[in-house]
């Protein structure tokens, strides 16, 4: 029995050790909002926070985790207010399907916390998470906003 | 602090059960309890449910897989309404209660960019009948004329008297009442809502990780299932060895399915995939298991010359005039196989008892899932129930319910448990109904003017519909192939005015599994016509978009001259950037491409910009047909870059995204739109303008390096200036 630090809450993880945090947080968490896409680290759509880095969740084993800070998707609202990077993403509709978006916000929130003003260079290396939709020009334009607000 | 997490009964309260009081149709998750407020709110018709505090609930029939057809089908049906937008919501009626009620919601697939052009009318026709009911309910109770009052923002108005009466005091009273005979739907001058660029109605859970999706299922006491089908299409299942992994962390069991597939169940996704990896498996794939690429390729060039062929467009005698041609262009190009690789990889829940069974999926045909499930569950459609859920993706592949039929075979071996199937993305990449793969023989005759006398374009490939679809064909025909160069139709009826023209098809289908994959046909028959247009062009020394113009009809024309004069085709670009430009009509609406690109001198391409030009008719949400027109340059133009599909001993070689690229947001063009509805008819906006990007793009690279690049993808080309 593994006891995960998410989203500022203790919780008791009963899965192998061996387990990726991605299912670990889906299916023995109930925290869904973080997305299965490939399983090898190349969609970006299972991207959590951990110690505040922009973490593809899908090759982290739950015993590499230890207490280490782990954000989710979930835990970005606070008392569902959302984070100006959320409301940016509100405000210019950015979402179609939406399933990447959660690895999407994400990945720019770990971008805007290492850099609050990045250039579209900053964006296009740090955002590399896969939308098969289109999102990307919205996706930009979100980061830019959020990084003014 | 620590708290214990027990997922299971208390995780999603879910309810399926059908329908209470006529509203919360199917089931939501999580649930409010509302149901005794529900036992209060009667719908005032099918489209439409109003609450006592004014929300608005608009039932959509078809399935929202991020096109944001949910958004402007509301926007359709608020119009004639006459309602607040800002009171709107919306819900997804089941299948089963389709069925049930007649189907008074119409069809519920949801492809062919159908959505709101084959719907607008009678979801419109629902808004205005509720309108009246709520209108004649408010006059009934003021006791004078429904004429003498008026609607507008969810209020009703008696215009001589002022009295108002807000939708939710008027809703029970209006539900009561029978709906009018006939209703009049207002002239579009008048249209206050559609037309407008309204943000989706559906963005909130999907920034908070709330939404769920089918993947994000739960029941109480639910098992989860993976799978893994012959890697050859058409291939057995031999034989299997679940003892070898039954002793595995959390499995429960091992299960053939259909003859061709075995699953795991287990307690979670993890243990279940855990297992499958290391079970050992044999399978039956006979000689297709010898089949290579090459003989792919093979059987294609076969059909480019061969002597049968079903026509799907002829006008005077083609051959016969390029056979005498002052001039004669000949050119063969290929189109290979390509995956939709949606984000969210296929999955279904299934519910199996002797007596009932319930789906819940992301599917693009929620009627499709129903009968797949019903047919699976040997139970009659009476006893079944697919419940619809926002889909990750759809792109087409998700018009198929093979998913559905797998998760139910599996439920069925464990009666009463619910189990979700998840695939694997490596299963999702290797049993794609992928893009059909086709070749085509381009041949044309110019007289001594230079005019385009004669036509010929040969197809060779696979047909979709023998595949999936075989009832569909019209004395083996499949119609569909032709997407873009039918002879006339509302749908794709090709552009040009060539004297004499033949388009055939010669039908070889390799045992690769095809499916409708965003734009369909339309990609490779625009890659066909508009790159092998540029090569005519340049035979009679024309300008291609002069030669296009000379030849296409009005509305054809008219996009076409629109996107260029916004793209500034013909003016002076920056140094080393080249204009292409494409054109086609598909799925009812007009379309045109221009694409700017460069090509450096170690043969990397940019696309820097593409103007998109759409005459879809009319045009609902601007916003949405927006994002759909640059959504469906990331499609396509991912598909083009690097989108290749191959096989060797059979079965396909790429897994997943290391092997099966897309792109990226630094690849990421500037798209801009040029929405140009003429009006007076209803065209689609999801797929037409897909087709557009690669042949434009072609076309711009030809001006670049001068290659003439007649096979995707682009990443198996050089495009180094002389090499």
């Amino acid at each position: 029995m593994a006891v995960l630090n998410v989203n500022g809450k203790s919780l008791e993880a009963n899965a192998d050790a061996r387990t990726p945090l991605l299912w670990v947080l889906r299916d023995t968490l109930g925290l869904t909002g973080t997305k299965y896409g490939c399983g090898i680290a190349q969609c970006g759509a299972c991207t959590v926070l951990i110690d505040g880095v922009a973490t593809r969740s899908c090759q982290v084993p739950l015993n590499s985790v230890g207490r280490k800070k782990i954000t989710t998707i979930e835990g970005l609202a606070q008392d569902s207010k959302l984070t100006k990077i959320q409301q940016a993403w509100l405000e210019l509709d950015v979402p179609q399907c939406g399933y990447c978006q959660s690895g999407m916000i994400m990945a720019a929130t770990a971008l805007l916390a290492a850099k609050p003003q990045p250039t579209d260079a900053d964006i296009d290396a740090a955002m590399t998470n896969i939308c098969r939709c289109g999102t990307y020009k919205q996706v930009r334009e979100a980061i830019h906003a959020a990084a003014k607000a | 602090m620590t708290i214990q997490t027990s997922l299971g009964r208390r995780s999603f309260l879910v309810k399926t059960a059908a329908v209470v009081g006529g509203l919360s149709l199917g089931f939501r998750i999580p649930a409010d309890d509302d149901a005794a407020e529900a036992a209060e709110i009667k719908e005032i018709n099918a489209w439409v449910v109003i609450h006592p505090d004014d929300k608005v609930v608009i039932r959509i029939a078809r399935s929202e897989m991020g096109q944001g057809t949910l958004t402007g089908l509301a926007q359709l049906v608020a119009e004639e309404l006459e309602c607040d937008w800002s009171k709107v919501t919306t819900e997804f009626p089941t299948p089963g209660e389709n069925l049930k009620r007649k189907r008074v919601w119409g069809e519920m697939g949801t492809g062919g960019s159908r959505g709101i052009r084959t719907s607008h009318q009678y979801v419109r026709e629902g808004g205005a009948a509720a309108r009246e009911m709520l209108i004649a309910a408010a006059a009934a109770e003021w006791k004078v004329p429904a004429s003498e009052c008026t609607a507008a923002n969810s209020v009703v108005t008696h215009t001589a008297s002022g009295r108002k009466l807000g939708y939710g005091q008027l809703a029970m009273a209006a539900a009561k009442l029978d709906p009018p005979n006939a209703v009049k739907l207002k002239d579009p001058k008048d249209w206050k809502l559609i037309g407008k660029p309204l943000k989706r109605l559906d963005t909130l859970d999907k920034l908070t990780g709330k939404q769920v999706y089918g993947i994000d299922m739960r029941l109480p006491g639910m098992l989860i299932a993976t799978i893994k089908a012959c890697p050859v299409h058409g291939g057995k299942l031999k034989s299997f060895d679940a003892a070898k992994v039954e002793k595995m962390p959390g499995v429960k069991k091992v299960v053939p399915v259909d003859g061709n597939a075995v699953a795991v169940v287990a307690d979670t996704y993890w243990n279940a995939h855990t297992a499958l990896a290391a079970l050992p498996v044999e399978w039956d794939a006979g000689k297709l298991g010898q089949v290579q690429q090459d003989d792919v390729t093979a059987m294609l060039k076969e059909g480019l010359d061969a002597n049968e062929a079903f026509i799907g467009n002829k006008a005077g005698d083609a051959k016969a005039t390029i056979a005498g041609a002052a001039k004669k262009v000949e050119a063969t190009y290929k189109f290979p196989w390509q995956a939709h690789a949606c984000m969210e990889p296929m999955n279904a829940t299934a519910l199996y008892t002797p007596e009932k069974c319930e789906v819940w999926c992301g599917t693009q045909n929620g009627e499709a899932a129903l009968a797949a499930a019903a047919e699976a569950a040997e139970l009659p459609v009476s006893k079944c129930e697919a419940y619809k859920l926002i889909l990750g993706g759809g792109f087409g592949r998700r018009g198929r319910a093979d998913y559905v039929r797998q998760a139910v075979l599996i439920a069925k071996q464990m009666p009463g448990t619910p189990v979700k199937m998840i695939w694997s993305r490596e299963e999702d990449m290797t049993q794609d109904s992928y893009h059909p793969t086709t070749m085509c023989k381009m041949t044309a005759g110019l007289d001594a003017e230079n005019k385009l006398v004669g036509l010929h374009v040969r197809i060779s490939g696979q047909s979709i519909l023998a595949a999936l679809s075989p009832q569909s064909l019209e004395n083996g025909m499949d119609s569909r192939v032709f997407q873009g160069f039918m002879p006339g139709g509302p749908e794709a009826a090709y552009g040009y005015t060539v004297p004499n023209l033949l388009i055939d098809h010669a039908m070889r289908n390799p045992h690769v599994t095809p499916g409708f994959w965003r734009g369909v046909n339309t990609n490779q028959n625009a890659i066909y016509m508009e790159c092998f247009m540029d090569e005519v062009a340049e035979a009679a020394g024309q300008d291609p978009l002069d030669f296009r113009l000379k030849m296409l009809k009005p509305k054809y024309a008219a996009v076409l001259k629109a996107t260029a004069d916004k793209a500034g085709y013909g003016k002076k670009l920056p140094d080393g950037h080249f204009h292409g430009l494409a054109q086609i009509m598909g799925y009812g609406s007009y379309v045109a491409g221009i694409a700017e690109i460069s090509v450096s001198n170690d043969g990397v391409l940019k696309v820097h910009k593409i103007t998109a030009g759409t005459d879809p008719g009319y045009g609902v949400n601007p916003w949405l047909i927006d994002r759909q027109v640059a959504g469906s340059f990331v499609y396509g133009l991912s598909a083009s870059l690097y989108g290749e599909i191959t096989i060797k001993d059979g079965a396909v070689e790429q897994t997943n995204f290391d092997s099966y690229n897309v792109m990226r947001m630094d690849e990421m063009p500037e798209v801009e739109t040029v929405l140009v509805p003429s009006g007076g008819f209803w065209g689609g906006v999801g797929e037409p303008t897909i087709a557009v990007a690669a042949p434009a793009v072609l076309n711009g690279i030809y001006k670049a390096t001068g290659k003439r690049i007649r096979e995707l993808p682009l990443m198996n080309h050089d495009l180094r200036k002389g090499a």
